[in-house]
């Protein structure tokens, strides 16, 4: 075993040592944490995965989803403004999604500091594939295809009502400020990237195409942050990037090339057609959707995602953390330059 | 210039053979998928250093003509972003549009070069 392998069972010892501690105290004070592992190999947040056992009821999968422990990630991010919520406020407005009978995860509880776990908090395991490319391709989800399609529909028709009130309080977003993050953005890096500056200026001047309403905005509702199983949806996941703003951004973001993993026929995550989305939005009381809308939000999902995989890259290179998966994903900002320049003119 | 073998992109292929062929076997997780991660970083380098430079070449080439002034690569780029953001970019509209989306394809080439071709593959 390579030492780098030795600190992070440390590590884990520590964290599932932390969780045991915040269940004692939510669940039950004989209640105990095992078989804790790493879900997720996300490039920021980290997911956690273990199963929760107590006197007196079946073991259950739990999941826990926190910042990253170094602090030292969180704070220097000198890029990070405006783009995330906190963790406890994600927890909130899952609940608030929940309550409202949305699919999510039920949130169990959130961890306090003298835990020791960091900042997070505790949801149910949702089974299912959450894994893109498999979604698009397995034999397992030829039926769920289609009707997934209209599910996310309905979903965010669902979603996009929740009442503000109900609400933890949340980033507003309006769609000239929300290009105006990402212009700021790109400037950061102080390296040039015409292609994404040529299309974010091609979107400023058709900002008269959105904005119609503003409403709850997932912000990352795409093929790979949804729970599948064979019969359809199960659950959506990933809140971090929760605002208000106009809605339709969701849906243009699910047909983003990018979430299409190689079935770029399919625009609704490489599952389904546009017109299945937009029924079932309507059909579930989303209101018509104006595709015109959904298109401009699909280009600045092309920019968004490519900046984002900007910003990796440039805070490895400030040193904020060093890492091959920061530094590597950058790269992958060809690919939605590459997709963004085939959409406009 | 030393041109000693094997050269730079061959010792990069190099450590990207053992990285897959003998590391990769060995590790598990998270580990794993970093060992993939940066077998792959070091094929972007190597084809960047193969092909980087007769590419950046001809963008620059394709700048100098849109912008009608002369200069290295990135000082053109960053006219050119100046430029768009300033809302007066170069009058040939097609041109323009032409040398982003031939330079997009080239970096394309360079990092992923499996993406563009990979539509319902």
């Amino acid at each position: 075993m390579t030492a780098a392998a030795t600190v992070s069972a440390d590590a884990a010892e520590r964290l599932r040592t932390a969780i045991e501690r915040a269940v004692r105290r939510e669940v039950h004070a004989d209640a105990a944490v095992a078989g804790l592992r790493r879900l997720s190999a996300g490039a920021s947040r980290e997911t956690w995965r273990f199963e929760l056992r107590q006197p007196d009821a079946p073991p259950c999968s739990l999941v826990l989803k926190r910042d990253p422990p170094d602090e030292e990630i969180a704070k220097g991010d000198w890029l990070s403004f405006g783009l995330s919520i906190e963790r406890e406020t994600e927890a909130r407005l899952m609940a608030a999604a929940h309550a409202h009978g949305l699919p999510v995860p039920r949130l169990r509880f959130i961890l306090r500091p003298e835990d020791g776990g960091g900042r997070g908090f505790v949801m149910d395991y949702v089974a299912g594939e959450t894994l893109g490319r498999r979604i698009v391709r397995d034999g397992e989800f030829t039926a769920a295809r289609p009707r997934l399609t209209f599910q996310c529909g309905e979903t965010l028709a669902r979603l996009h009502a929740l009442p503000p009130a109900a609400l933890p309080p949340l980033p507003s977003l309006p769609p000239g400020p929300h290009l105006k993050l990402y212009r700021d953005l790109l400037a950061a890096f102080d390296w040039p990237h015409p292609g994404f500056t040529y299309g974010l200026k091609w979107l400023e001047e058709r900002l008269a195409l959105v904005g119609r309403r503003q409403a709850l905005v997932h912000g990352d509702f795409r093929n790979g942050n949804l729970v599948v199983g064979p019969e359809g949806l199960r659950a959506v996941l990933d809140w971090e990037i929760g605002h208000l703003g106009d809605p339709l951004l969701d849906l243009g973001w699910l047909c983003v090339k990018s979430w299409r993993y190689g079935r770029a026929s399919l625009p609704v995550g490489g599952f389904g057609r546009r017109e299945e989305l937009f029924a079932g939005y309507e059909s579930a009381g989303g209101g018509r959707v104006d595709s015109e809308a959904v298109r401009f939000w699909e280009i600045f999902g092309c920019i968004r995602w490519g900046i984002m995989c900007l910003r990796f890259g440039f805070n490895h290179l400030a040193g904020v953390h060093r890492s091959i998966e920061w530094a590597a994903i950058a790269r992958r900002a060809a690919e939605t330059e590459y997709d963004l320049l085939q959409l406009i003119d | 210039m030393p041109d000693d073998r094997p050269d730079a992109v061959e010792l990069v292929e190099a450590v990207r053979e053992f990285l897959l062929n003998e590391v990769a076997p060995q590790v598990h997780g998270q580990l794993s998928f970093h060992v993939r991660v940066a077998a792959n970083a070091l094929a972007i380098a190597a084809r960047e250093w193969r092909d980087g430079p007769a590419l950046r070449g001809a963008a620059r080439e394709r700048l100098a003509r849109l912008l009608n002034q002369a200069g290295e690569y990135e000082a053109l780029n960053r006219e050119l972003c100046r430029r768009i953001l300033a809302g007066q970019p170069p009058p040939d509209r097609a041109g323009l549009l032409a040398h982003m989306r031939q330079t997009a394809a080239d970096k394309l080439r360079l990092a992923n070069p499996r993406y563009a071709r990979s539509d319902d593959d």
